[in-house]
């Protein structure tokens, strides 16, 4: 049939569309699953510091969603290193400064097809951003008003901070900036907390 | 262009909260749904992304052909390897080696778990062959791992 001409140049781009749909797709069930969540409102119930509506929505949309989806990215994260050193002949980082290069040209470029660029270090060099023009996972969201405080690409963060706690190395990770919440680029923010040491037999005191 | 490790480790986590959210052996049918459904919504997604510059499907076996050719390859990097049909609106899809299943063991082991493996894909055939005007029902099942075959009954409109 005439039909099959010149698709194998589309394959790879579907299969990136295939991931972000699916990730949409869940996304959305987890938003429907939390809607009137029970386990929601008894933690509502504990706290009560603000108007009920407010905190209803922070928890229903902001906390809920997003923390599941970054749970499940730091389980994703936990067995993409492996994956990723396998394939990438990346050696151990010597500093965290090494470790962002790392992230931005290589694992980015492996797994997404971006490079995003590594800036505003603190002095320190314990702490820099991920700056990424383009986030594929947001391609064809739109944040409806009622859910402006869901953190929609939180999976990233999860797997971020898994993938390096594999490599000894525990990392606070989250968005500083999303351009589905209206700012101009997406900023993930990386925090480097210590390193784990590899000594400590598990379940041992 | 994300590379397919990150959509194979997507699907098992989504399969994971899909079962944890709904415990016990009694809801065992409602995760199979859930899990059908939002496959349905990417299945619709993908097919008007794909089929926007392709011409018009001759009948329903073109659009079942379309589907075990191009759309396999696409989503899944390879054929269907068998498609039969009864020419009354049954189709059955062999594929013997199923991408998502090539990460659990061949041997009977984790036979049980299979079909929570496909659900996903059965949405996903069920959602991209609804947009192309067909409305089915999609069904999976598995005898030896990897191989599946999923049966596709068109449903008269």
């Amino acid at each position: 049939m005439s039909r099959q001409s010149n698709r194998a140049t589309d394959s790879k781009k579907m299969n990136s569309e295939l991931f972000t749909l699916t990730y949409g797709a869940l996304v959305t069930q987890l938003c429907k699953d939390y809607e009137n969540d029970e386990e929601v409102n008894k933690q509502l119930d504990k706290i009560k510091f603000t108007s009920h509506v407010v905190l209803h929505r922070f928890f229903q949309e902001g906390c809920a969603a997003g923390k599941i989806t970054n749970k499940m990215g730091y389980n994703i994260g936990v067995r993409l290193i492996e994956d990723f050193l396998a394939r990438s002949s990346v050696g151990r980082c010597h500093d965290f400064r090494e470790t962002a290069d790392v992230i931005a040209k290589v694992a980015f470029k492996m797994y997404l097809g971006i490079t995003p660029s590594v800036t505003n270090w603190s002095p320190a060099g314990d702490e820099f951003s991920l700056i990424l023009e383009s986030n594929p996972l947001v391609d064809f969201v739109e944040l409806p008003d009622n859910h402006s405080n869901l953190v929609y690409s939180s999976l990233l963060c999860g797997v971020l901070r898994g993938a390096l706690e594999m490599v000894q190395m525990a990392v606070d990770v989250r968005f500083a900036q999303d351009t589905l919440r209206g700012d101009s680029v997406t900023e993930i923010r990386m925090k480097f907390i210590k390193r784990i040491e590899e000594n400590l037999p598990a379940g041992d005191e | 262009m994300a590379d397919e490790a990150l959509f194979q480790f997507l699907h098992s986590e989504i399969i994971q909260y899909v079962n944890s959210a709904e415990p016990g052996e009694s809801e065992n049918g409602r995760c199979v749904s859930k899990l059908e459904n939002m496959g349905f919504r990417v299945g619709q997604g993908l097919i008007e992304r794909f089929t926007k510059d392709t011409p018009r499907f001759k009948d329903e076996l073109d659009v079942m052909k379309f589907i075990c050719k191009d759309f396999w390859t696409s989503v899944f990097k390879k054929q269907i390897d068998n498609l039969r049909t009864n020419h009354q609106g049954i189709y059955v899809l062999q594929d013997n080696k199923f991408h998502l299943l090539t990460q659990l063991s061949a041997g009977k082991q984790y036979l049980e778990h299979a079909p929570k493996f496909l659900a996903f894909t059965c949405g996903l055939v069920r959602g991209a062959l609804s947009n192309l005007g067909v409305k089915s029902i999609v069904t999976a099942e598995v005898s030896v791992m990897p191989a599946c075959k999923f049966q596709v009954m068109i449903q008269k409109m």
